[in-house]
């Protein structure tokens, strides 16, 4: 794609700019309310990027505001590092600046694309330039550049570049006015700022509308996200063009050291195999490398057997991040379940490694008889477009859920249910149906690869669905001779003006088992557990009860407990909200027993094994 | 109707029933006849049907059946209060005050009418013994029949059920028993009940009432005990033969047979509410076939209580099974006033008479 004279000199040379600007449509910029959604977008993922790199943990701010009709202004603020002032030009004036072409990378934003169109965009319809101002830390003063674009050449036209007294640290803040219309809704700028709050629950991300009405996703860790590590590419998946490319920008002096260099996974034993495979000298010149030549080294490749890639280049969310980020957002749904995040196995896709990340939150006040929510992510980029022709879609509609005990016709397409899903798939060069990157392309590898790791979602929502099942009905037996037969005996005698009757043979008849149940107490705005042991059997019990928490674990001896008598243990250490104790017995019939489990033989050898398995 | 001294002794001994068998340590249980078509057996000395002896326990185990008992603890609180302070409620007015009972209230009035008649078969006591009146259902009477009527004041008034009335009849009152209500005379042939308000004006209009001597009634769809406890009192005491009117469906069958034979839900009191020598002059399969008349596709609903009929120990004659199964067949129902295909005066100038001659 980088400009280069070619043979054929009939054909007049079009700059990169001068094409997207005749091509808008193909960076996303293809109608009012998209191009508004697309100039925030690209400048958000450029700052998550920035902070990334820098371990920083992001502050950003985005500010819309209607100028005139369809006219705004948009205005993103980041904590970032700040970029040094003389590349200033070439990062937000020139496209493809910075494109790692030979350089695999799980990153947000469109390698150098994304930020030169939106200036691009903005400089075309409201005929103004954009205004940069950023500083570094070890910089005194931050700078202010009035930049456009210079088309027919490709490059930045700065218009000034002037020193400033700036409150921040060090940032950057990009201001571009634009035409474009506001909406709300599924494909807006606001769900786009939430979806991200899921995924980055480190960053604060405030948002002000055009109406002036000001939105604030706090952060709930403190920790910078792990930026992904460049690797270089694996052989399997590359093409033509790409060799050509390598090989003429090569400064090596053989095609045996070239390969080795260039490309993961490769040695020289390989390399030497490959290029005998390929007919290819090892001395020979990378210069030398023609198309014949290259569809040769290309059979070689993969007529050779190479190490998979490595899971390096891979970023995850991170199961942590996924976790807090959904409780934060979506809490206000209070959910009763929160599925534990999945990490799917590092999968291959045309050579290049990708891999799947999912999180469920199920229940609470979620609407049942809507289509559950998806959330779709790529490389931690929320994806609100195209949602049908997504891979994630597919996914979705391919799994049947019924089972689950969700609404789905025929057990195909979305289903309906009070869930909301998400999933995130990350790699270098994911496939994207279309260069805007809106879609994931629906491959067979990457369907089936989140196909997995729902059903690993759905699998322990099963698991909690049916403990709650066991636990309603646990708790109506429990409520039974708890309240309704005393209540029985009460009424009865009330009417009879008699004694109340004693009940608890009646009860012990009734229930015959030992109850183990947990409430909770509020102390000091802390959250406590209450454990109770109510002996509605008919004779004296006694047992050992283990009681594990998050944080540790108790045990306790019960002696002698007599007919419907009560055993407490209140634990003072304070609780997250979502903690529940698990209880464990020996010495007594596990018949007997309601809301424990007994100890299994080899405890203390594995220890508490908190984590489920797979399958 | 009992005292108010036996049904506080009656409703106390089932209290007492469940606070002996706590006090013993066994699992509250209380026996109930069993309520379904499957115990329903005819009484062939009085020509209704009534309660076999199957039964069924209700007892404590369970969280429904203790619900059940607790309730019925609470409902007895309540009638006995109402007792002692001389009050009475509509069965509505108990479901409301239920609500003060908290995890013991009812969740529907279905429920609470349940319990109510459930209380009945257990005590062999009637509603009324326990204050506990229905909402009026506003079903009406035209024709020449004379009553007297206890009102607020205490006085009887007497009504001529053709002259006294306006164009919608007497109402019939929730409490039609000799207390309130005197059956004085009459001077008709037959009483002539209809499901539907349209049907019993177009037989007022048409003046059916006289030319045929009949007592016109109106249901209102499936009748109220105190519709078909009137019914039997006319027909008993003042010996008219009754004719039911309905439409032609499972459900208008049902309506019949609550009549004629007594209802499932209230075979208790079959005795007091039944007239088993009632005839039915609905409209039948063999009427849509034969008269050609507008009809409806039987629903999935219809369908299933029609098969559901074919089980009913009630319906097992010639007459209904055939009747049944070839609507079936033809798939379709028809309402009476599909009558009107041939004109307004089709149904009294020929129908209705035609009906009348073939059946006597």
């Amino acid at each position: 794609m980088t400009p280069k004279k070619t043979e054929t000199e009939n054909y007049r040379q079009v700059s990169v700019s001068e094409f997207f600007e005749k091509n808008r449509h193909m960076l996303g910029f293809d109608s009012l309310q998209k191009s508004l959604f697309m100039i925030v977008k690209e400048a958000v993922d450029n700052s998550l990027d920035a902070c990334e790199e820098s371990g920083t943990t992001p502050e950003i701010s985005v500010e819309i505001s209607i100028l005139k009709e369809d006219l705004f202004e948009v205005k993103v603020l980041d904590n970032g590092p700040g970029i040094e002032r003389s590349i200033v030009p070439k990062v937000f004036g020139q496209l493809l600046y910075g494109s790692r072409f030979h350089v695999l990378k799980q990153s947000r934003g469109q390698q150098g694309i994304g930020i030169t169109a939106a200036i691009l965009y903005g400089q075309s319809t409201s005929g103004e330039p954009s205004i940069i101002t950023t500083r570094r830390k070890v910089d005194s003063v931050a700078y202010r550049f009035v930049l456009g674009i210079d088309i027919k050449n490709n490059v930045a036209k700065v218009h000034s570049e002037d020193p400033i007294i700036w409150p921040h640290e060090s940032g950057t803040e990009i201001c571009i006015k634009a035409r474009g219309r506001y909406v709300t809704g599924r494909q807006s700028i606001f769900e786009y700022l939430k979806e991200l709050a899921v995924v980055n629950p480190n960053a604060k991300i405030s948002f002000t509308d055009p109406e002036g009405k000001k939105y604030i996703f706090e952060k709930t860790i403190d920790e910078p996200s792990k930026p992904p590590k460049a690797t270089k590419p694996h052989p399997y998946g590359v093409e033509i063009g790409d060799i050509i490319g390598i090989c003429a920008d090569s400064s090596e002096d053989s095609m045996e050291n070239l390969l080795i260099s260039a490309f993961s996974r490769i040695s020289r034993a390989t390399s030497l195999e490959i290029l005998e495979k390929s007919g290819i000298d090892p001395g020979a010149s990378p210069h030398s490398i023609d198309k014949v030549k290259a569809e040769s080294i290309i059979k070689g490749i993969n007529d050779t057997k190479l190490m998979p890639p490595s899971a390096e280049s891979l970023s995850p969310i991170s199961e942590k991040f996924i976790r807090t980020g959904m409780l934060s957002v979506y809490g206000e749904h209070k959910p009763s379940f929160y599925g534990r995040p999945v990490t799917g196995k590092v999968a291959i896709y045309k050579g290049n490694p990708f891999s799947v990340e999912t999180g469920m939150v199920f229940g609470g006040a979620l609407p049942a008889d809507q289509p559950i929510l998806v959330l779709r992510y790529a490389n931690k980029v929320p994806l609100l477009f195209h949602p049908g022709s997504c891979a994630i879609t597919k996914a979705i509609s391919e799994t049947d859920w019924r089972q689950f005990g969700f609404e789905q016709k025929q057990g195909k397409g979305v289903p309906y249910g009070p869930a909301i899903i998400m999933v995130h798939v990350f790699g270098p060069r994911l496939p994207y149906t279309s260069e805007s990157k809106e879609a994931i392309a629906p491959v067979d590898e990457i369907t089936d690869a989140i196909k997995y790791a729902i059903k690993m979602e759905l699998k322990q929502l099963r698991r909690f669905n049916s403990r709650a099942e066991k636990n309603k009905k646990m708790g109506e037996k429990f409520n039974l001779v708890s309240t309704v037969i005393p209540e029985i005996a009460r009424k009865s005698s009330e009417i009879l003006s008699m004694e109340i009757p004693d009940c608890r043979v009646v009860i012990s008849k009734i229930a015959n088992v030992v109850f183990v149940r947990e409430t909770f107490v509020e102390r000091d705005g802390n959250k406590h557990s209450v454990t109770e042991v109510i002996n509605y059997t008919m004779n004296p019990i006694s047992m050992n009860l283990k009681i594990v928490f998050r944080n540790g674990e108790v045990d306790k001896k019960i002696e002698n407990l007599g007919m419907s008598e009560k055993f407490v243990y209140e634990h003072t250490e304070p609780l997250n909200v979502s903690d529940e104790a698990e209880y464990y017995f020996t010495g007594i019939n596990p018949v007997l027993v309601q809301g424990a489990d007994e100890l299994p033989s080899d405890w203390g050898l594995k220890g508490v094994e908190a984590y489920e398995s797979e399958e | 109707m009992n005292q108010r001294n036996d049904t506080e002794e009656y409703l106390k001994k089932l209290v007492k029933l469940v606070y002996d068998q706590i006090s013993k340590g066994d699992v509250p249980e209380i026996s109930i006849k069993s309520r379904t078509k499957e115990n329903i057996v005819l009484d062939s000395l009085l020509g209704v049907w009534k309660y076999g002896d199957q039964e069924v326990k209700r007892n404590a185990r369970k969280m429904d059946g203790a619900q059940f008992l607790a309730k019925s603890l609470y409902s007895i609180q309540f009638i006995l209060d109402m007792l002692k302070e001389s009050k009475s409620s509509t069965l509505r007015e108990m479901y409301y005050i239920s609500e003060g009972w908290k995890d013991y209230k009812f969740e529907s009035q279905d429920e609470s009418n349940l319990l109510v008649e459930d209380m009945e078969v257990i005590t062999e006591l009637m509603r009324e013994d326990f204050h506990l009146r229905p909402e009026e259902n506003g079903a009406s009477i035209i024709g020449n029949i004379t009553i007297e009527e206890k009102n607020r004041k205490g006085e009887f008034k007497r009504i001529n059920c053709r002259d006294d009335v306006g164009d919608s009849g007497y109402t019939i009152p929730y409490n039609v028993e000799e207390e309130k209500l005197h059956l004085i005379s009459q001077d008709a042939d037959m009483i002539l009940a209809m499901e539907t308000g349209g049907m019993f004006d177009r037989l007022v209009e048409n003046r059916f009432d006289e030319d045929f001597r009949a007592v016109l009634v109106h249901l209102k769809g499936q009748p109220a005990r105190s519709t078909r406890r009137l019914l039997k009192r006319m027909n008993e005491e003042m010996h008219l033969p009754v004719y039911v009117f309905t439409d032609g469906d499972p459900w208008s069958f049902r309506i019949y047979a609550s009549i004629a034979y007594g209802a499932i839900k209230t075979a208790h009191i079959s005795h007091w509410l039944a007239v088993p020598t009632a005839e039915y002059l609905g409209i039948t399969a063999s009427d849509i076939l034969s008269y050609d008349l507008p009809t409806d596709v039987l629903t999935d609903k219809d369908i299933a209580a029609l098969n559901s009929e074919l089980q009913d120990p009630r319906f097992n004659t010639e007459f209904w099974r055939s009747e049944i199964e070839t609507m079936l067949k033809i798939g379709k129902k028809a309402e009476q006033q599909a009558l009107a295909k041939y004109g307004l005066n089709f149904v009294t100038d020929t129908y209705l008479p035609e009906k009348l001659n073939f059946r006597s």
